[in-house]
């Protein structure tokens, strides 16, 4: 985790010329745009697809019976309840059948029933979305915030205190497992100082009217959002300084400089807006990132939200759900992946030349 | 060092060359306080990891044998309390370096190897194979690698090999990723025209030319790799993802979680092995941003 943060580099700065290498330099913007896009769109498709088969690998091919695993740890198990559920989960099917119906069915938007819920893997996917979009892109929204001023800054002032004190701190918080951090958070600031809840969402004896509710889960929110900030934030701080040390050696900086403009000015003006560019990309490319920090967080504040339901399925093991909620996060990251290819070559021109 | 002047073999230069360039690395580390730091660090943990069966009471971690109360707080006999046995949380924390370390260590070099070979192998050939290397490891690194890692140690069972299988598959994408790069710029150099010029394969190229060139990077990379997969089986065994017969510090954060020490506020019980896998880690980044800077005196700034 800690070194994939520091050596990422967006791939779309590498793979945006690549992408139009074809296109001849009378072609238009309008027929470039349409090869990128076509380009992307279907290496995004080959990755879902990728997604998809390796699920069933794993979950079908791989040695390591889910049911086997799942009698084990039954205590009324028979053959018959063994048989059954084999039947039921189409188990006794030859591999292809079982692919065919495995691919058929999630491409429907049908990924199983939950062992322990008994409902459609769909259905606690729907109901469980909100709480994870609310956390994870709050903490998403907050950690680009302060990462990239931090960065910006720092790489600004490079080798000064405020400079070490940052990448100091960006490190430590990068090498403390975050589930740690928020078991001390919760020691501290839950039990010791009764500030914060302990966990959920909202409180049960709260009034189901808009204000009460509201303020009830910003009141939950507050602590979950700060681990996970802290999670995510370094990768950003780190990437943003880098990006920002590689311009200021530029000579338009030093162009800037010369013309007289104020300091505040060339950093905002002139050099963030460029140091912006490969990183903005990063902000979708890290959604995998946030998705690995949501699911801890939510298992240590019991947030009822993706990341949760995806731990309690571990114990079980519910495989229906893990095995859809693979599916879904992967399929995440890929379009998130597709949307910063797309965005890339809007806000970079670069990307547009053959 | 006198320059023989009878021609020596071509072994014996290349060992010259690498012992030279050796003492010239450890040169450029030992310039840098925090990467020594985190040297000497290591060093201790190695040996908190090699001494603590040897020294401690065999006994610390049988569940029957314990004396202390139940998640008694520190007190003279136990400097940092007990657990839910009884247990002394000192001795499980010196005893979880062990378990911690091998697996850190294994999966990083499960990595190693797959990164290094994929990296070397798509930068030596260009074109289709190039590409389609590039797209794999793209994905896996776009991956919600901790997700991949949860489902392959249910799916194959708790084990220190699992373990270890499943952190090196979901984290090689990065050193591949930088390998291929360093690769593409080795391709270029004259050395390996030559080679190529007087017949030399492409396993014999990438071996004998690419391969010594990368290693140095691969050792860096390498090293920040263990700092990631100690975090990654800390965060699996904190999930309830450990194997049950080796304690690491994951485990007992998992064990203190599991047996209500948050409830009963026992911070003794849950800071010393955090504090552990925090300072540990921190140690290999330490360790591995001084190497890549010794080895890159471009980021020396």
């Amino acid at each position: 985790m800690a070194s994939g943060a520091t050596t990422a580099v967006p791939a779309g700065s590498e793979e945006a010329p690549a992408g139009t290498a074809g296109t001849s330099g009378r072609a238009g913007i309008g027929t470039g745009l349409g090869r990128y896009l076509l380009n992307r769109i279907s290496g995004a498709v080959v990755s879902l697809l990728a997604v998809l088969f390796s699920a069933f690998f794993i979950f079908r091919v791989l040695p390591g019976d889910p049911i086997d695993n799942l009698m084990r740890d039954m205590q009324a198990a028979t053959p018959e309840l063994e048989q059954a559920l084999r039947a039921e989960w189409g188990l006794d099917e030859p591999l292809w059948v079982q692919f065919w119906s495995y691919l058929t069915g999630t491409l429907t938007g049908d990924l199983g029933v939950s062992i322990q819920y008994q409902v459609p893997v769909m259905q606690l996917f729907t109901d469980r979305l909100g709480p994870t979009v609310l956390l994870g892109g709050t903490a998403l929204v907050l950690s680009v915030l302060i990462g990239f001023s931090l960065g910006a800054r720092s790489a600004w002032l490079s080798g000064s205190k405020f400079d070490k004190r940052n990448v100091n701190i960006a490190l430590i918080f990068f090498s403390a497992p975050t589930f740690w951090v928020a078991m001390i958070a919760i020691i501290i600031f839950s039990r010791e100082l009764r500030l914060f809840p302990t966990g959920r969402m909202v409180s049960a004896h709260t009034p189901d009217r808009f204000w009460p509710q509201f303020l009830d889960i910003a009141h939950h929110m507050v602590l979950p959002t700060i681990t996970l900030t802290l999670m995510i934030y370094a990768g950003y701080l780190l990437t943003m300084r880098a990006s920002m040390l590689d311009e200021m050696g530029n000579d338009y900086i030093t162009t800037a400089r010369a013309k007289g403009l104020r300091d505040a000015v060339v950093r905002r003006r002139h050099a963030m807006r460029n140091a912006l560019l490969p990183t903005t990309t990063l902000v979708f490319m890290a959604i995998g990132n946030v998705i690995n920090g949501a699911l801890v967080t939510e298992m240590i504040y019991t947030w009822p939200g993706l990341g949760y339901t995806f731990f309690q399925a571990i114990a079980v093991p519910d495989y229906p759900v893990l095995q859809g909620l693979f599916v879904i996060f992967a399929s995440a990251t890929v379009l998130a992946n597709l949307a910063a290819d797309i965005l890339y070559w809007f806000i970079d021109p670069r990307a547009r030349k053959a | 060092m006198s320059t023989p002047s009878t021609p020596q073999s071509s072994r014996a230069l290349r060992m010259r060359r690498w012992r030279r360039s050796a003492v010239a690395l450890w040169r450029d580390f030992k310039g840098q306080p925090a990467g020594l730091a985190g040297l000497i660090g290591l060093s201790i943990f190695v040996a908190i990891a090699v001494l603590t069966p040897l020294v401690a009471p065999s006994d610390a971690l049988s569940v029957t044998q314990a004396s202390g109360g139940r998640m008694a707080p520190p007190d003279g006999e136990y400097w940092l309390g007990t657990d839910e046995f009884g247990r002394s949380v000192a001795l499980l924390t010196l005893y979880g370096t062990r378990v911690t370390l091998i697996i850190g260590i294994a999966a990083a070099l499960v990595a190693m190897v797959i990164g290094t070979l994929v990296g070397i192998v798509a930068g030596h050939f260009e074109g289709r194979v190039s590409w389609i290397l590039m797209r794999i490891t793209e994905w896996f690194m776009n991956l919600p690698t901790l997700v991949l890692a949860i489902v392959l140690v249910v799916v194959l069972g708790r084990s220190i090999a699992v373990l270890v299988i499943a952190i090196g598959i979901t984290s090689w994408a990065g050193t591949a990723r930088v390998i291929r790069a360093q690769t593409r710029g080795i391709e270029g150099r004259p050395y390996l025209e030559r080679a190529r010029a007087l017949g030399a394969g492409h396993w014999y190229q990438m071996g004998r030319h690419v391969l010594p060139n990368v290693t140095p990077l691969v050792l860096a990379s390498t090293i920040m790799a263990i700092a990631g997969a100690i975090l990654t089986e800390s965060t699996l065994a904190f999930l309830g993802l450990y194997d049950p017969n080796n304690l690491s510090w994951g485990m007992l954060l998992n064990r203190a979680w599991s047996n209500g020490a948050m409830s009963a506020g026992a911070w003794w019980y849950v800071l010393p092995p955090g504090l552990m896998i925090l300072v540990v880690v921190l140690c290999f980044t330490l360790c591995g941003r001084a190497l890549e800077v010794a080895l890159n005196p471009r980021l020396r700034r």
